[in-house]
């Protein structure tokens, strides 16, 4: 994955200066050094290790795929049971592909598992959209101007709604609209929307977020700042 | 549309209003960050920036929610 292949660090990966120091490399807890021990062996040792991973990955796909079975009906189990051996295959991969970057930030098994639960959403979240148009055309728009607002808010919310996508329209590059579009208004999952643009989830989201910066600015610069009203939202 | 709805898509569209990090290194650092936050420790202090990406990027808020979830549940038995 990067996030199409997991944890390559793009270009233009941090979106603002943050300072993420690594974590101290910490003295490994005796079963994560049991786990590198006998992954880097060889013959016998290893191939139990290999299997004995892979029965963890494929216990934390099944996790994932648990979770998300209410929302996709449309999958027999087993469909979904075929989706979890794939998303353990594909994590074992990525994970012995990476040993060497394990550093003990955490539990060799907790960092491993993040490759099952990343591979069994993904595949999810395609297979959810397999077969189904991707819009990346404003006619979502009319979300906006639809809306039946109280009287009582409707001036001073029409006037942002009008000035946001009056700005989604002159602000932005065709790539970002159509990205944020997607996204943010049309609700297509970021991985499927990166293999139908053949990039990668990094990029697109690096788009999303100079366009959402974009539009920041410029409600701020009409006088419109939201960072209250969306503050009550996060909550 | 009612004002919730409203403001749920605008949070959509603007993003968390501070730094974040990218969904490449938020994958890189999610196994600390869950497992400090399973902890009761203070992980966005750890690594600043991947709280405000999780509330921008709904694939990684996925993932994080399914990592402490099954961390937790493995440290409860």
């Amino acid at each position: 994955m990067s996030v199409a292949s997991p944890g390559t660090v793009s270009a233009g990966e941090r979106m603002s200066p943050l300072a993420v120091a690594p974590a101290p490399r910490e003295a490994l807890d005796a079963d994560s050094r049991e786990w590198l021990r006998s992954l880097r062996a060889d013959g016998a040792t290893r191939d139990d290790a290999i299997a004995r991973l892979h029965a963890l990955l494929l216990r934390g796909a099944r996790f994932e795929v648990a979770r998300r079975r209410p929302t996709l009906p449309h999958l027999h189990g087993d469909d979904l049971d075929d989706i979890a051996n794939q998303a353990a295959d594909d994590a074992l991969v990525s994970v012995l592909a990476r040993l060497e970057d394990f550093r003990g930030a955490s539990r060799f098994t907790t960092w491993a598992y993040k490759f099952a639960l990343y591979e069994a959403a993904a595949k999810l979240r395609k297979r959810a959209w397999q077969g189904r148009e991707v819009p990346i055309e404003p006619e979502a728009w009319g979300v906006f101007s639809n809306a039946g607002l109280e009287p009582d808010a409707e001036l001073e919310q029409s006037e942002l709604l009008t000035t946001l996508q009056d700005a989604i329209r002159d602000v932005l590059t065709p790539h970002q609209r159509r990205v944020l579009v997607a996204l943010a208004l049309n609700g297509v999952p970021i991985d499927v929307l990166a293999e139908r643009l053949s990039t990668t989830r990094g990029a697109l989201y690096k788009t999303l977020h100079d366009a959402r910066r974009k539009l920041r600015n410029h409600l701020q610069e009409c006088g419109l700042s939201l960072d209250g009203r969306l503050e009550e939202e996060a909550d | 549309m009612e004002r919730l709805e409203i403001q749920q898509a605008l949070g959509r569209l603007l993003g968390p209003a501070g730094a974040e990090v990218g969904c490449d290194l938020c994958f890189d650092e999610l196994d600390r960050y869950v497992e400090l936050e399973v902890a009761g420790r203070d992980a966005d202090a750890a690594v600043p920036g991947l709280r405000a990406h999780l509330e921008g990027c709904p694939a990684c808020r996925e993932e994080h929610e399914s990592l402490r979830a099954l961390v937790s549940s493995e440290q409860a038995l």
